[in-house]
């Protein structure tokens, strides 16, 4: 029977994902889980513009004159800092979550532009280690393959409170993603859905975390920098107490940012989006009078472009973290998967399904027929070259705006696009000088 | 012969410098004094060298031990032998929360009473403790043993899964997903043998065997209530 479409009327309130969303619950009786990260409309960088040079500044030349991308992380207290080329990092992501090709192609393309790569729940790879010339080694409350020869190779601690795709929450990792080498790895028997903690088993609160971190610096003999990396939540405070605690790095991550596997309610509904977050930790820092000077601010969360990555600096950040981007770029969600992601009931730009360990391209699995269809070599390069992109696009936007470093870029550099995002960003709002909860 | 290291004298850093054999790496043997319940004090020892401590220590004491043995004369704060992969440390007083805490081997006594969380997280550790411990003691235990003369509170083993436990006294109250199971000869040998290696005289006929129902291995909605 054909159906009159034009007077079909949608609710805005039971769209027809809502009402797919209360079926699935009715049939399943359990919350849905998936990977990527929150898919709702949030104010974003999108939503802020470069005011570019004027009458009053000028531009430096494009293709001439130098504009730094370099970023030196851990001048604090680490006898060696982490020093990168480029703005931009790998964040944490598990082997385990990721086929062990994926990692060593993380490595590998962050590797060749000279930046930092992070391991995740369940240890380091040698793969990992063995292809990443800088290694930030995350410390997290699971411990999974906590290991201190591990600790004391890595270029890099990163204390993990909690991820922006699910602060408060612990890691999940589901049955069909536990082979061999992920259980004896993490000390777990095969098959289990894999429940991490969600709080450090040995220390609570700030106090505490400080002393955690000395043990940390007494292991590694204070060589390396220790990040602490929390959730966008209470940002402002939290940066103070990860300082207070002896942090050289903290790493703020939004809302945005992506996950292996979590509950959906919690993608969806915890936390606050990146551009507060950016400015809430830049704000603590300078408060402390650290900013750009004692200890270095790192963000992530929904990190796409050369543009974001420029707005992110701009307001605070030392550099940004990228996860989801970086599994577009080693080819997640290709479009010449079509057919299989069909076959999962899904389709290129929309497959979400990183908890299932079926991932045609062989990225977010453990399954040996699938992850050896990811060539870490080419799909390593495919990661170097978007992580060229993105620091040409955030030079070329700094060079617009007369920098000739990209932490040159301040919040005087931007406007925003519409209310929300200036009350967010701080930075008035575009053709006026405005800026909501500001100057009355 | 033994070094001495007194933390009246030396800070914290150039104590687990030399107790790291960062510095000398012949000397086998160390006494420290005045701890004055320093935090972190010999923190990753990677070398087969004995160390004793006389006094009580703080946070993170023999942390990520490896192969060391290390002895508090006294109590420990939170965390000893956190994470300890190899090696023995011996607690001659009471240990405070997280007592071998994600530990993945070695050996962890204590003569007092650990507090709670003991165990937690432990990843193929041994610990035996002469007296009780605290609530929620082996949470999320995934391997290793827990053998506790004495009592237990609350919530003993939550959400365990493959550590063995082997209690003496009573618990209070076991976690979700754990059970008392059949003890044979097999568990009483093994149960013996950590005796033994930890200086305890006990029978093992006189303890119960815990661990894990494996019931709550995987998400499944008629569990639920459980959680």
């Amino acid at each position: 029977m054909t159906q009159d479409t034009e007077r079909l009327r949608e609710s805005s309130l039971f769209d027809r994902a809502t009402i797919a969303d209360i079926q699935r619950a009715a049939d399943q009786g359990i919350y849905k889980i998936r990977g990527f990260g929150a898919k709702r409309k949030v104010p974003h960088f999108d939503d802020l513009v470069f005011l570019g040079a004027s009458v009053s500044r000028y531009p430096l030349e494009g293709y001439r004159e130098a504009c730094g991308t370099d970023v030196t992380l851990g001048t604090r207290h680490a006898e060696k800092p982490l020093k990168i080329d480029i703005p931009i990092t790998i964040a944490g992501m598990s082997f385990g979550s990721l086929s062990a090709q994926a990692k060593e192609a993380l490595g590998r393309g962050a590797s060749e532009v000279g930046t930092s790569t992070t391991t995740g729940d369940g240890g380091m790879t040698k793969e990992e280690r063995g292809h990443s010339t800088k290694l930030v080694y995350q410390y997290l409350p699971s411990r999974y393959g906590m290991n201190p020869d591990d600790l004391r190779q890595a270029d890099a601690i990163e204390v993990v409170i909690g991820q922006g795709a699910k602060p408060g929450g612990g890691g999940m990792l589901l049955g069909q993603k536990i082979s061999d080498r992920v259980a004896d790895m993490r000390t777990l028997p095969k098959d289990i859905d894999q429940r991490s903690a969600c709080r450090h088993p040995d220390w609570t609160g700030p106090d505490d975390l400080e002393i955690k971190i000395r043990e940390l610096r007494e292991i590694t003999d204070w060589q390396v920098p220790i990040y602490v990396k929390v959730g966008a939540t209470r940002t402002y405070y939290d940066t103070m107490l990860a300082v207070k605690s002896g942090a050289d790095v903290v790493v703020v991550d939004g809302m945005q940012g992506g996950t292996g596997a979590t509950q959906e309610c919690f993608i969806e509904h915890v936390g606050i989006p990146t551009l507060p977050a950016v400015r809430l930790a830049a704000e603590a820092l300078q408060e402390l009078g650290l900013h750009r000077t004692g200890v270095q601010l790192i963000v992530s969360g929904g990190i796409r472009s050369g543009a974001d990555v420029a707005k992110a600096i701009a307001l605070g950040a030392d550099a940004v973290s990228i996860g989801t981007a970086a599994l577009i770029a080693l080819g997640d969600n290709r479009p010449d998967l079509a057919a299989e992601y069909e076959k999962l009931g899904s389709a290129p730009g929309f497959y979400e399904d990183w908890q299932a360990g079926q991932d045609p391209a062989g990225i977010t699995t453990q399954d040996p027929e699938l992850a050896k269809r990811l060539d870490p070599e080419k799909a390593g390069h495919r990661l170097a070259n978007y992580l060229r992109v993105l620091t040409l696009e955030a030079q070329t936007l700094a060079r617009a705006c007369g920098k000739s470093h990209v932490h040159n870029l301040e919040p005087e550099d931007l406007q925003a696009l519409t209310i929300e995002a200036a009350a967010m960003a701080k930075v008035p709002l575009a053709g006026t000088g405005w800026i909501p909860g500001q100057n009355f | 012969m033994t070094k001495t290291i007194d933390l009246s004298e030396q800070d914290l850093r150039h104590a687990n410098r030399c107790l790291q054999r960062r510095d000398d790496g012949t000397q086998t043997e160390f006494d420290v004094l005045n701890p004055m319940g320093a935090h972190a004090l010999a923190a990753g020892l990677q070398e087969a060298v004995t160390v004793t401590i006389h006094g009580h220590v703080g946070y993170y004491c023999a942390g990520m031990n490896q192969k060391a043995t290390v002895t508090v004369h006294g109590n420990a704060g939170v965390g000893v032998a956190e994470n300890m992969m190899s090696g023995h440390v011996h607690v001659t007083g009471d240990a405070s929360q997280s007592a071998g805490a994600t530990g993945h081997g070695g050996l962890l006594v204590i003569e007092g009473n650990a507090s709670s969380r003991c165990g937690i997280s432990m990843k193929g550790i041994d610990i035996v403790v002469k007296g009780s411990v605290g609530h929620n003691s082996a949470f999320m235990a995934q391997a290793g043993h827990l053998v506790i003369c004495g009592d237990a509170d609350d919530g003993l083993g939550d959400s365990i899964y493959e550590t063995v436990i082997y209690l003496r006294g009573e618990a209070k109250g076991l976690g979700a997903d754990c059970v008392e199971k059949q003890m044979d000869d097999a568990h009483r040998a093994t149960l013996q043998s950590l005796l033994t290696k930890a200086g305890v005289d006990a029978d093992p006929k006189d303890f119960r065997r815990y661990g894990s129902a494996r019931a709550l291995y995987n998400f499944k909605i008629d569990n639920v209530g459980a959680y």
